[in-house]
């Protein structure tokens, strides 16, 4: 295996890990801004997310019981969407289409 | 700090997407001069890599948490056109797919933590970068003092956007000392995280670390001057 490869290869195995394992364990307080909202009084004009309801919302699987597996599913599916998203956007930016390879 | 919808009123919002949509389009432009075959992966891993750690959020204070928002650890690493660009997707999907972050308020995320934070972050490391030594650690320290600064410079815009656009009728004062507070100590986590996560990257691969390529580039660049 090149260096390369496994310098990418290592990288998302981290990230899976990170957010498929590691994210369960990840404080449940609000946030900075969810915090300074609730103490000041601001926390009420939020509204509810437009796609609240969705299959993934607020990094939980609908339909998994189980605390841990819902929350790392939700990861590992964020990290894949992430990798496939960000990949294919990042090589289109990088292709210079005046010295294309032959 | 994913802004919930509400917070901020309409006009508001829309003007930010109108501003977050400028700066985008110029990162789109800059990055293709900085991005090549070799380093676009690296800026996929680090969409991909602060997907996952925004997902840790640490303890701060008494009922407080924070995560990482990693502005400045993507300048650092793929330099802050691409870094812009790797924040933004990061924020449409946990908008899209997490329902994390309004998404009317997606413009006004986007311009704090995708263009100030990064601009801020990349401007710091800039900075400290010059009066250190230059060797990796300065990298490391520079990186991590940028992302020390980052977090409250996003909090910064979350405040503006307050005043210009807030929903509600609360003090401005009293949100910009509270923003600005616990955004310094969120702060302190992204420093670390960031410091070393630039550790590990200049470790096995400082070839693809932009702010060490640049580095190098402009002291061969002064000794041919010479």
């Amino acid at each position: 295996m090149s260096k390369n490869r496994k310098f990418y290869i290592g990288g998302f195995i981290v990230s899976l890990f990170l957010a498929g394992v590691v994210s369960f364990y990840a404080s449940s307080s609000p946030d900075g801004l969810e915090k300074v909202a609730g103490d000041i009084g601001f926390i009420e004009t939020a509204k509810d997310h437009t796609l609240g309801d969705g299959a993934l919302a607020d990094y939980g699987v609908k339909g998994i019981e189980n605390e841990r597996a819902s929350v790392g599913v939700a990861g590992v599916i964020g990290v894949i969407g992430t990798a496939v998203v960000a990949g294919v956007f990042f090589k289109l930016i990088a292709r210079k289409p005046e010295k294309s390879k032959s | 700090m994913h802004i919930p919808d509400g917070f901020i009123d309409v006009p508001t919002s829309a003007a930010f997407v109108g501003l977050s949509a400028v700066g985008i389009g110029a990162a789109l432009k800059g990055a293709r001069t900085q991005l090549d075959d070799k380093t676009a992966p690296l800026a996929g891993l680090t969409a991909v890599f602060i997907f996952a750690v925004q997902m840790l959020n640490f303890p701060v204070v008494a009922g407080t948490s924070g995560h990482l928002i990693g502005a400045a650890l993507a300048a650092v690493l793929v330099g802050p056109w691409a870094a812009t660009l790797a924040l933004t997707v990061v924020l449409l999907m946990q908008a899209f797919l997490f329902a994390d972050g309004g998404l009317t308020a997606l413009g006004l995320s986007v311009f704090n933590m995708s263009i100030i934070s990064v601009w801020v972050g990349y401007g710091t490391f800039l900075l400290i970068r010059k009066i250190l030594p230059k060797n990796k650690s300065s990298i490391a320290i520079a990186a991590s003092i940028a992302a020390a600064v980052s977090v409250p410079a996003a909090a910064f815009g979350f405040w503006v956007q307050y005043v210009i656009g807030a929903t509600g009728t609360f003090s401005d004062s009293a949100v910009f000392t509270s923003m600005i507070g616990v955004h310094i100590l969120i702060g302190i986590g992204e420093a670390i995280i960031t410091g070393l996560t630039v550790t590990a990257v200049l470790a096995s691969r400082s070839d693809l670390v932009f702010g060490w390529k640049n580095n190098k580039n402009k002291e061969v660049l002064e000794i041919k001057n010479v």
